[in-house]
Formats: C-alpha cells, sequence, structure tokens
C-alpha cells in the first residue's frame, strides 16, 4: 500500500543511499523498522526545501527579469544584485497581523488557502529529477498530478465564499471556472504524450525519449500539444494573460482580496510553486526531462568510460538534476517574459479560447497521435 | 504488529472516522454550503480508502471526478444561487424526519445483515496494484463497451439538456411569417429579456 520513497537511489548497483543510510542506523542499534521510518520523511522533507527554494529563486527571477524589460534595475540592495529580496518578502508576510475579517467565515476561510496549496506540494510526489531521483514512481503518475491540481477550485471557491466579499466570491468563481475550462485540453495534450509512452509514469515518459537527444525529445512529436500544454498550464497558474481571477481593474485582487499575513502568503506560495511545478512537468512531457541533449550514455562512451562506475553515476546524477531545473526555469523565463508582454485577456475570451478553440484542437491533435502511432509505431511509440 | 500495519490501521480508522462523521455532516447541517465542502471531503475519504485498497487509478479518478467535476459543480451551483433568505417551515417537519430517518435506518439495517449474512470469499484476490490501469483499459473496451458506450450517450444526453435550460436567446418570432413563436416549452413566460432576433 505506502510506497516506498527510493530518492536519490542513483544506481542498482553503484550508489543506494537509502540502503546505506538503513544500514548506518541499524548498526546503531535501530531496528529495520524503525530505520526505514527514519527514512521516509527524508526524501520528502527535500523536496519541500526544494520547492520553497524554488519559489525563492522563482520570486526574485520575476522581479529581476520584469524590471529589465521595464528597463529598470529592479532589488538591489538585499543582498548582492538583491537575491535576499524574496526573502525580505517572505518575513514581511511572516509577521504580518493576520486578520479574519468580522463577518467572514473564520473555518473556511482558514481552511481555503490550505486547500490550494496542499494539492500543488502533494504534486512533487511524481516529478523525476533522474532515473531513481524522485519520492516515488507510482503507476498512475502524471494521472495524480491531473487529479490534485483538480482540488484547487474547490480550495479557490472555499475561499472566495468565506470572505464575504463580492469581490473574492467572483474572483473565486472566476478562478474556478478558468481552472475547469483549462483542465481539459491540459488533461487532453497529456493523453497523447501518455499515449505514446504507453505508461502514465513520469520516469517511462521520459525513458521514452530518451532514445537520441535532443532529437528523441516529445517537442518535435508533439508541437501542437506541447504549445496546448503550456497554454493551459499558465492558465491554471493564473499567470498573466489569464490572471483575471485577480484583475485589479475589476475585481481588486479576487479570492485574494481579505486575505493579509500568512494566508496570503499560502496563496503567493501556492502560485509560485505551481508554476516552477508546471514548468517541471513541461520539461518531463515534452522536453525530455533530465535528459542532455546528447544522451549522457554516449558522452560516457566516447571517453571510455563504463556508465556504471559510481563516479560517473554521480556525475550522471547531477547533470540529471541541473538539465531537469534549467529547462524548467528557461520555461519560468518564458512565462515572466509572456507576463510583460501579453495584454490580459477578457473573461468571454478565455472561455471562448479554451473551449472552441483549445478543446477542439486538443481533441484532433489526439486523433492525430493515435492515427500515427498506429501508421509509424517505430517514431510514435507502438 | 509491524510499523506498516499499524500505520494502516491508523490510516483506515481516520479515514473511516472522516467518511462516517463527514456524510452525517452533509446530511444534517442545516448551512448548504458547508454540506457541499463536507461532501467534497467524504469524496476525498473514498479515494483514501481506495488507495488503501490498492486502487490507485481508481482512487485518483475518484478523486478527478468526484472532487474535482462533481463537487466543484454542485458547489457553484450553490455559490451562484445563494440567497440568504428563510424558508417558510413545512407542515408537519418533525413526523417527516421521523419518516425518513427510520427509512434510513431500516436501509442501514438490511446493509448491516447483507455485510454479515453473504459468505465473503476471504481473503480477496490478489490485488493487481499497478497493473490495474491496463486492466481497467482492456474491459472498458472488452465485455463493459456496451455501459461505456451508454454512459457516454447519457452524458451527452444530459449536457444537450443542460444546454437547452441554459439557452436564453432564442428567437422571439418565426422569421419567415414573423408570428411569434410559443416557447411555453422553454420558457415558462417570456421575458422582455429575450433578445429580439427580427431580420431588419
Amino acid at each position: 500500500m505506502v510506497t516506498i520513497p527510493a530518492l536519490a537511489q542513483v544506481a542498482q548497483v553503484g550508489l543506494d543511499l537509502e540502503g546505506s543510510f538503513e544500514l548506518a542506523m541499524r548498526s546503531l542499534g535501530l531496528s529495520p523498522g524503525a530505520a526505514h521510518l527514519l527514512w521516509l520523511p527524508l526524501p520528502m522533507v527535500l523536496v519541500l526545501v526544494a520547492a520553497v527554494v524554488g519559489v525563492l529563486v522563482n520570486v526574485w527571477l520575476e522581479r529581476k527579469i520584469s524590471a529589465a524589460v521595464q528597463q529598470r534595475i529592479g532589488p538591489e540592495y538585499a543582498g548582492a544584485l538583491g537575491v535576499l529580496q524574496p526573502l525580505a518578502d517572505g518575513m514581511k508576510l511572516l509577521f504580518k497581523e493576520d486578520v479574519i475579517p468580522a463577518r467572514a467565515d473564520g473555518v473556511l476561510f482558514t481552511l481555503g488557502p490550505v486547500l490550494v496549496l496542499v494539492p500543488v506540494i502533494l504534486s512533487w510526489l511524481v516529478v523525476p529529477f533522474g532515473q531513481n531521483l524522485l519520492i516515488s514512481n507510482v503507476g498512475i503518475g502524471i494521472f495524480l498530478w491531473i487529479a490534485l491540481s483538480s482540488i484547487q477550485p474547490i480550495g479557490l471557491l472555499m475561499s472566495g465564499y468565506a470572505s464575504n466579499n463580492k469581490y473574492s466570491l467572483l474572483g473565486g468563481l472566476r478562478a474556478a471556472a478558468q481552472s475547469i475550462s483549462y483542465e481539459i485540453p491540459l488533461a487532453l495534450a497529456v493523453l497523447a504524450v501518455v499515449m505514446m509512452s504507453n505508461s502514465l509514469s513520469t520516469v517511462d515518459i521520459v525513458n521514452q525519449q530518451s532514445g537520441a537527444g535532443i532529437l528523441s525529445w516529445n517537442i518535435w512529436r508533439q508541437p501542437v500539444g506541447f504549445v496546448i500544454f503550456w497554454i493551459c498550464a499558465l492558465a491554471e497558474c493564473e499567470r498573466l494573460p489569464f490572471d483575471l481571477p485577480e484583475a485589479e481593474e475589476e475585481l481588486v485582487a479576487g479570492y485574494q482580496t481579505e486575505y493579509s499575513g500568512m494566508k496570503f502568503a499560502l496563496f503567493y506560495l501556492g502560485s509560485y510553486i505551481n508554476l516552477v511545478l508546471s514548468a517541471l512537468l513541461v520539461s518531463v512531457l515534452y522536453l525530455g526531462g533530465w535528459g542532455f541533449p546528447v544522451p549522457v550514455e554516449w558522452l560516457a562512451g566516447w571517453l571510455g568510460q563504463s556508465v556504471d562506475a559510481p563516479l560517473v553515476q554521480v556525475i550522471t546524477a547531477s547533470v540529471g538534476i541541473v538539465m531537469t531545473v534549467l529547462k524548467a526555469y528557461l520555461l519560468v523565463f518564458f512565462a515572466i517574459l509572456l507576463r510583460w508582454t501579453v495584454p490580459r485577456v477578457r473573461i468571454d475570451q478565455l472561455l471562448d479560447l479554451g473551449w472552441k478553440f483549445l478543446l477542439p484542437i486538443a481533441l484532433v491533435n489526439l486523433l492525430v497521435t493515435a492515427s500515427l502511432k498506429l501508421a509509424f509505431p517505430m517514431a510514435f511509440g507502438g | 504488529m509491524t510499523i506498516a500495519s499499524t500505520t494502516q490501521l491508523i490510516c483506515f480508522v481516520v479515514l473511516a472516522a472522516t467518511l462516517v462523521l463527514g456524510s452525517l455532516g452533509v446530511v444534517l447541517l442545516p448551512n448548504i454550503v458547508y454540506s457541499a465542502f463536507l461532501l467534497g471531503g467524504v469524496f476525498l475519504s473514498v479515494a483514501g480508502l481506495y488507495l488503501m485498497l490498492n486502487a490507485s487509478f481508481v482512487a485518483a479518478a475518484q478523486v478527478l471526478v468526484y472532487v474535482g467535476a462533481v463537487n466543484v459543480l454542485i458547489l457553484f451551483a450553490i455559490m451562484l444561487v445563494n440567497k440568504k433568505e428563510n424558508l417558510e417551515a413545512i407542515p408537519g417537519l418533525a413526523l417527516r424526519r421521523v419518516l425518513s430517518g427510520a427509512v434510513c435506518a431500516g436501509l442501514f439495517a438490511l446493509l448491516i445483515r447483507v455485510a454479515f449474512v453473504t459468505p465473503w470469499p476471504l481473503p480477496g484476490p490478489e490485488p493487481v496494484g499497478e497493473d490495474a490501469t491496463i486492466r481497467i483499459g482492456e474491459h472498458l473496451f472488452s465485455d463493459y463497451l456496451l455501459p461505456f458506450e451508454l454512459a457516454s450517450v447519457l452524458l451527452l444526453i444530459a449536457m444537450i439538456g443542460a444546454i437547452v435550460l441554459a439557452r436564453r436567446d432564442v428567437i422571439s418570432s418565426d422569421i419567415a411569417t414573423g408570428d411569434p413563436v410559443d416557447q411555453g416549452l422553454i420558457e415558462k413566460e417570456r421575458t422582455p429579456l429575450l433578445l429580439d432576433r427580427t431580420p431588419r
């Protein structure tokens, strides 16, 4: 039942962090069960820390790139190049008074942000940084992410309703409508990829793209799917062309209007973790995940090294992590550029785009992928 | 007792407790919004129970369909028509409550009896685990094909019905003759909200 986290079980032969950790704990006189229990939280905490640090980096990038786009300097005094600015932001939110409006519904008001944040963090369960570098290689992999992200609208509706404010309620309803509308083309785009790799597991999806380096990445076989997925991911994250739920001119700050302090910080954290997560998943689904543009096995072969040697294993794993993060942050960069390039769409345009354009295109893409898979099983995964 | 089975037991007790208390709350709470949110919690704990039975695909589908679609739509419906009004007292409310309570208790007793009388083959078949996705797919497209297709037809009918009910900009007069069209079937009464689409 409880799947065994196997983060950093880098290789079957070379490095086995879980095994050596449990061995060390057992040599301290603990039972195997207790040693395993001590191991269990470690990968989860590591990924949680990685997600939060990713948010800090993201906030800093957002400020710096936005400033560069507008020919400003951006944060400058907090640390070198303003790298400590996100920390300062976080501290400010932490020390702010936690206000619950007088006529608001206290319980739902508190539960809302939690319900928005928790599914996003849970989804990090399936993000792979290497062959065995993920918390759990569950068989339903990418489907788990789709299912979990469908919980978010409930949190949004909850906070919108509980705030007892018309702008909040409208913002919450809009956010939920947007989230539901864009989930469908998103799932269809994912389905086309899944069809090609014959598996829902994120690790299998990346492995299926690892044949010939950059040439075998899914983006060449699924260009339409890639664009659909990216648009829908931006809409799910409420990034700027689609940030209607909090359109300032119309809705003040949408469902976040009444929130301050740590509860607002949860929304803030949730949206940025979601952005990084979406970028990571785009890189997993379409950009070869942890794969280097030239397969690492070829490089090791040219250098006359065995792929199974421990040192090569460590280097491969590091390259994998760096490549995953690099691709993800490249996509985040594009998202920030888009933010300052494209104007916000109107709510009816948003729904039209989702239902009348993206959904049919995604269906056609799925159909074409299926027929291509039947016609050319070599190239499209038989 | 190993750590794994203890964890399993604790998870089961917690999930079962949330399930029972949550569903009682759904039925008994006077505030309909609370009921709807609690229903989401109930669906989630059912998904947790599926997960404990090694049916991860069914669990994820449960979350996606029931929490992500059904419950969100229920909430939408409640929030779009949420009018704070005091409903007038129904005559004989106490008697109605007693009656429905008795019916529910009878059903519950029946289910309990079924659960205890049926000779369950224990232990059940080996869980297939991660292969379940493939198995479900095979069944859906072979021996369960007809129910599967019928379900999709049902969904199509529901969708068309929803569109007919929600559509407001119906043409109020016949284009060819100019006579007013009887829309009693679609609209309860003709309101001035209807768009005048007569060609000029």
